[in-house]
């Protein structure tokens, strides 16, 4: 994942969040991944990618800002539910937008949510993830990029 | 007219149910999956629906096909987060009459769908 490649899911979060909040998110330096400390929040979104690109991109935040994030949509129902299929829909319509650049061979699975530690999630062993922080409205979240060509 | 809302997420659904049941849409069904909606157009016989494209089960391309099938004057709205052109131009294709890209407001909603909806008076 080169830095071009990275700058558009950078884009992506950004988009998302002014679009859908109004307000901006601030998006902090990428840096790799330690694959003994992998970053998780209460919930994480993952989207596995295929074609193209092998992989997986996965948002992860914690239920304070999915909360936040659902009543400045004007969604009143902020249940853990809520929370979890938001989590899910972030990483769905950032993975989603980055077909923009990559094209309809960057090919996004439905998500999958997990809701707890690190442990729960599983990248692949052989692939470099890159962690995109994110600061929206002082909760702190992440994208993580963990993608490599297949062509 | 009446609305047929397809998407797997359910802050989606209730989003789209809030921006278009107040304005002359009756909404008569929320799918989850391409099934669903199948099963939920046959029995409710919607005018208009909003379609995800990438869903467990079926998903919105295939759905679109069907529902086609069914009755070839349904209006159907693409809303999917998929910003590539190829995969607007196949829904297109297929015969949908507009594609929104997530993540969208409240109010490009409103506009795409009162497109939708001219188009079909005047075409």
């Amino acid at each position: 994942m080169d830095e071009q490649n990275i700058q558009i899911f950078i884009d992506g979060v950004k988009n998302y969040f002014l679009q859908q909040t109004g307000v901006a998110a601030e998006v902090g330096t990428p840096y790799l991944s330690d694959a003994q400390a992998r970053v998780a929040y209460e919930y994480t979104g993952i989207i596995g990618i295929s074609g193209s690109s092998r992989g997986c991109v996965y948002y992860t935040a914690p239920g304070a800002l999915l909360r936040d994030v659902l009543l400045r949509i004007g969604e009143s129902d902020v249940t853990p539910a809520n929370q979890s299929d938001l989590a899910g829909e972030v990483a769905n319509t950032i993975a989603g937008n980055a077909r923009r650049e990559f094209g309809k061979d960057f090919m996004i699975s439905v998500p999958v949510v997990v809701s707890g530690g690190a442990e729960r999630i599983s990248l692949p062993p052989d692939l470099r993830a890159m962690v995109v922080p994110i600061l929206w409205r002082k909760h702190a979240a992440a994208l993580v990029v963990a993608l490599a060509g297949t062509s | 007219m009446k609305l047929l809302i397809v998407d797997d997420s359910n802050i989606i659904r209730s989003k789209i149910a809030r921006a278009l049941g107040s304005r002359n849409l009756e909404v008569v069904g929320l799918a989850r999956n391409g099934h669903e909606a199948v099963s939920l157009f046959a029995r409710t016989r919607p005018d208009v629906v909003t379609m995800d494209l990438t869903m467990p089960e079926m998903d919105g391309i295939e759905c679109i096909r069907r529902l086609l099938e069914l009755n070839p004057d349904t209006l159907i709205l693409v809303v999917s987060a998929l910003a590539d052109k190829a995969t607007a131009i196949e829904a297109l294709k297929l015969g949908a009459q507009g594609f929104l890209c997530k993540p969208f407001s409240e109010e490009d909603l409103a506009e795409a769908v009162e497109e939708l909806i001219k188009g079909a008076v005047h075409g």
